[in-house]
C-alpha cells in the first residue's frame, strides 16, 4: 500500500512537472495559435541552466556554482526566456507554417550543442550530481516523494493561477484576437508581433522552469532526454486536454502521462527483457495514432476552450464607466 | 582542403534536392507543412529492402552484382515497386487522416497531425526493423579519381544520373502534361482551378503519388550511398525543407538547387568545422533565406 502511494507521488510529480511545460504551450499554441515544435529544446535550455547553477563545481566543465536550487530554477525561466526571445525576434513574423519548421531546427541545434559542447554541457555523458529538494529525506522513498510532490505542486499551482489570471486579463484577450484576427487586433492598435513575442517568451521561460523542476527532481540530465518525442508528448498531452483551457493542459498532461506509464507497464509485462526497445516503439506509435485520433475524433480535446470574456461583459451589456 | 567535399555534397545533395521536390509539391499544392514526408523516405527504402530481399530469396542462383555497382538487378525492380508502394503509403495517409483535416481547413492543425504521424511511421520502422542500421548491399565499392582531386565511387554517380533523369522528368511532366498543368494551377489558386473544371482530388492524389515515389527514390539512393535506418529520412528532414524554402516553395527546379546548395554546405561545413554539427548547417541556411528572403531562389509566393 505505501509502494503504491509512495508511486503515485512519483507519478504525479512527473505528470505536474509535464502540466508546467504544457501550460507554457497553452500560452503559445492555444492562446496565441503560434505552432512551436522545439518544445524539447527550451525545456532542455532550463534544465543544463539550472543544473549549471546549481551543482559543485566540476574540472571537467564549466560552472557548477552551487547556487541554492530557487537560484538554479528562477536561472532557468530567464535562461529559456530568453533564448525564446532571441527565437521570437528572428521568428515570429515569419508564417505560422515556417514557425513550425524555424522551431524545429531550433530543438534539433540545441540538442547538438547539448550533446557536442563538453565543455559546457558535460556532451553525451551529461550532468549528474543535480541537487534534489529534500535530499536529506532521501533514504525514505515515501517521504521524500510526497515532499517533491509538495513542493512541484505548489510551483504548477502557481503557475497555473498566473496564466490563468493572464488569460483572463486584457494582455489575455488581445492574444485570443490576435490568434483569432490579427488585422483587427492590429487596427485596434495593438502590435501583434510585440505581443506574440511576449507570449513566446512567457511560455518559453514556463517550458524552462518545467525542465528545472524535472533535473532536479531526477538528479541527472543527458542530450538524449530532449529529443523530438518529448515535443510530441506535450503536444499530445495538450491536445488531449483540450488546447486553450489551463485546466485541460493540467488534466492532459496527467491523463497523457498516466496511459503513458500504464503502456509501460503493459509493455514491460508483454514483451521479453531484449525485446524493450521494441516495446519502447510501440508506445510511441500508441501515442502518435491517439493523437491523431483526438485530432479527428474530438478536436476540442477532453475540456476544450471555454469562451472568456471581460467581466463586465458578465455583468451586463452595460460599459464600464 | 581537398575539392572532395564538392562530389560528396553533390551526392547528397541530388538526394536531398530529389525529397525536396515531393516536399515542395505537397506544401503548394496541399498547402501544408508535411513532417511525414522525411518518414516516407525511411519507408520507401524498407519496402525496397524487403522486396529486394523477397525476390533475392526466391531466386534459386547466386546474384552478381549489375557492372560496377554494388547491388543486383532485384534492388533496381524492388525499388520501382516500393517507389508505387510509397505513393500508396502517401495516399492511404491522406485518406485517413490530412483529407480529413483539410475539409475543415485548418492548415496549422495538418501540420500538427503529420508530426504526430510521423513519429509513429518512424517508431513502427523501429518497432519492425529495430534502430539497428543495415545496408542493401555489403559490396564494397573502390572510389575512382575523376580529377582535381576527386573521387568518387560508381554507385554515386549512377545516383547522380538517376536524379538528374527524375528532375527531368518532373519537369517534363509539369510543364507538358495535362495534369502537370492542373498541378500547377491548384497551387497557385485552388478556389480558380476548380472553377475552371480541374479535378481537384484528382490532383491532389496525384501529388501525393509522386511525392511519395520521389520520396522513396531518394530513400532508396540514400540507402544504397550511405545506410538504412528507421531515422534516416527525419534526419533529413532539416535538409529538406530548407532544400524547398531556399529554391522556393513550389518551384522544382528550385528544390534541386536548393537541395544542391545544402548538399554541398553541409559537405564543406562537416570539411571545415566537423561532423558534429552537420544537422546545424541546414537549419542556418533556412534561417539565413526566411530572413533575407523569404520567396526563395526561384519561388514567387510568400
Amino acid at each position: 500500500m505505501l509502494d503504491l502511494v509512495g508511486y503515485g507521488a512519483f507519478f504525479l510529480v512527473t505528470a505536474l512537472s509535464y502540466a508546467i511545460i504544457c501550460l507554457g504551450l497553452n500560452i503559445q499554441w492555444g492562446q496565441t495559435g503560434l505552432f512551436n515544435v522545439g518544445v524539447a529544446g527550451f525545456v532542455a535550455v532550463g534544465a543544463y541552466t539550472s543544473a549549471l547553477l546549481t551543482t559543485p563545481p566540476a574540472a571537467a566543465r564549466f560552472g557548477g556554482f552551487e547556487l541554492p536550487i530557487v537560484a538554479g530554477w528562477i536561472g532557468a525561466m530567464i535562461g529559456a526566456g530568453f533564448c525564446a526571445g532571441l527565437v521570437g525576434a528572428v521568428t515570429l513574423r515569419l508564417r505560422a507554417d515556417y514557425l513550425a519548421i524555424t522551431t524545429f531546427g531550433i530543438a534539433t541545434t540545441i540538442q547538438l550543442v547539448a550533446l557536442n559542447t563538453q565543455g559546457l554541457t558535460g556532451g553525451p555523458f551529461g550532468i549528474g550530481f543535480i541537487p534534489r529538494p529534500f535530499a536529506a529525506l532521501a533514504e525514505r522513498p515515501l517521504a521524500f516523494s510526497t515532499a517533491n510532490l509538495a513542493l512541484v505542486g505548489v510551483v504548477t499551482l502557481i503557475a497555473f493561477v498566473a496564466v490563468e489570471r493572464l488569460a483572463r486579463s486584457p494582455w489575455g484577450r488581445v492574444l485570443r484576437a490576435i490568434r483569432e484576427d490579427e488585422t483587427a487586433a492590429a487596427a485596434l492598435g495593438k502590435n501583434p508581433n510585440l505581443y506574440r513575442l511576449q507570449a513566446f517568451v512567457l511560455g518559453g521561460a514556463l517550458m524552462g522552469l518545467a525542465g528545472a523542476v524535472q533535473a532536479h527532481f531526477i538528479g541527472f540530465i543527458a542530450p538524449d532526454n530532449y529529443v523530438p518525442a518529448l515535443t510530441f508528448q506535450v503536444w499530445a498531452m495538450l491536445i488531449v486536454g483540450g488546447s486553450g483551457n489551463n485546466r485541460g493542459a493540467v488534466v492532459g498532461a496527467v491523463v497523457v502521462w498516466g496511459l503513458w506509464s500504464l503502456t509501460g507497464f503493459a509493455m514491460s509485462a508483454i514483451f521479453p527483457p531484449e525485446q524493450q526497445a521494441r516495446a519502447a516503439a510501440l508506445q510511441i506509435v500508441a501515442i502518435g495514432v491517439m493523437l491523431a485520433v483526438i485530432l479527428l475524433v474530438r478536436p476540442r480535446g477532453l475540456l476544450g476552450e471555454r469562451k472568456t470574456v471581460s467581466r463586465y461583459v458578465e455583468a451586463g451589456d452595460e460599459a464600464p464607466p | 582542403m581537398t575539392l572532395q567535399f564538392l562530389a560528396d555534397g553533390l551526392v547528397m545533395g541530388a538526394m536531398t534536392g530529389l525529397g525536396a521536390i515531393g516536399l515542395t509539391l505537397t506544401y503548394s499544392i496541399l498547402r501544408f507543412a508535411n513532417f511525414t514526408h522525411g518518414d516516407l523516405i525511411s519507408w520507401g527504402a524498407y519496402f525496397t529492402l524487403v522486396l529486394a530481399t523477397l525476390i533475392g530469396a526466391a531466386l534459386t542462383h547466386d546474384l552478381q552484382p549489375l557492372g560496377p555497382f554494388s547491388f543486383g538487378w532485384p534492388v533496381v525492380v524492388a525499388g520501382v515497386l516500393a517507389m508505387l508502394l510509397t505513393g500508396l503509403l502517401a495516399l492511404l495517409l491522406d485518406y485517413v487522416l490530412f483529407g480529413r483535416l483539410r475539409r475543415r481547413g485548418n492548415a496549422i492543425v495538418m501540420v500538427i497531425a503529420s508530426f504526430g504521424a510521423s513519429l509513429a511511421l518512424r517508431s513502427l520502422l523501429e518497432f519492425m526493423f529495430t534502430s539497428e542500421p543495415t545496408y542493401f548491399s555489403r559490396e564494397l565499392q573502390i572510389a575512382f579519381p575523376v580529377g582535381a582531386g576527386i573521387r568518387i565511387t560508381p554507385d554515386q554517380l549512377c545516383m547522380l544520373g538517376l536524379a538528374g533523369v527524375l528532375v527531368v522528368a518532373m519537369h517534363l511532366l509539369l510543364t507538358r502534361s495535362h495534369i502537370g498543368r492542373a498541378m500547377r494551377a491548384v497551387s497557385e489558386n485552388p478556389a480558380l482551378a476548380r472553377v475552371v473544371g480541374i479535378d481537384v482530388a484528382a490532383v491532389i492524389r496525384t501529388t501525393w503519388l509522386i511525392g511519395g515515389a520521389l520520396a522513396c527514390a531518394a530513400g532508396v539512393m540514400l540507402g544504397l550511398t550511405v545506410q538504412i535506418r528507421p531515422y534516416m529520412g527525419f534526419d533529413l528532414l532539416l535538409p529538406l525543407f530548407a532544400a524547398a524554402i531556399l529554391g522556393g516553395i513550389g518551384s522544382v527546379p528550385g528544390a534541386i538547387a536548393g537541395g544542391l546548395i545544402v548538399g554541398i554546405a553541409e559537405s564543406a561545413g562537416v570539411q571545415l568545422i566537423g561532423a558534429n554539427y552537420r544537422a546545424a548547417i541546414a537549419f542556418l541556411l533556412l534561417i539565413a533565406v526566411l530572413l533575407v528572403k523569404p520567396t526563395g531562389l526561384f519561388g514567387v509566393r510568400d
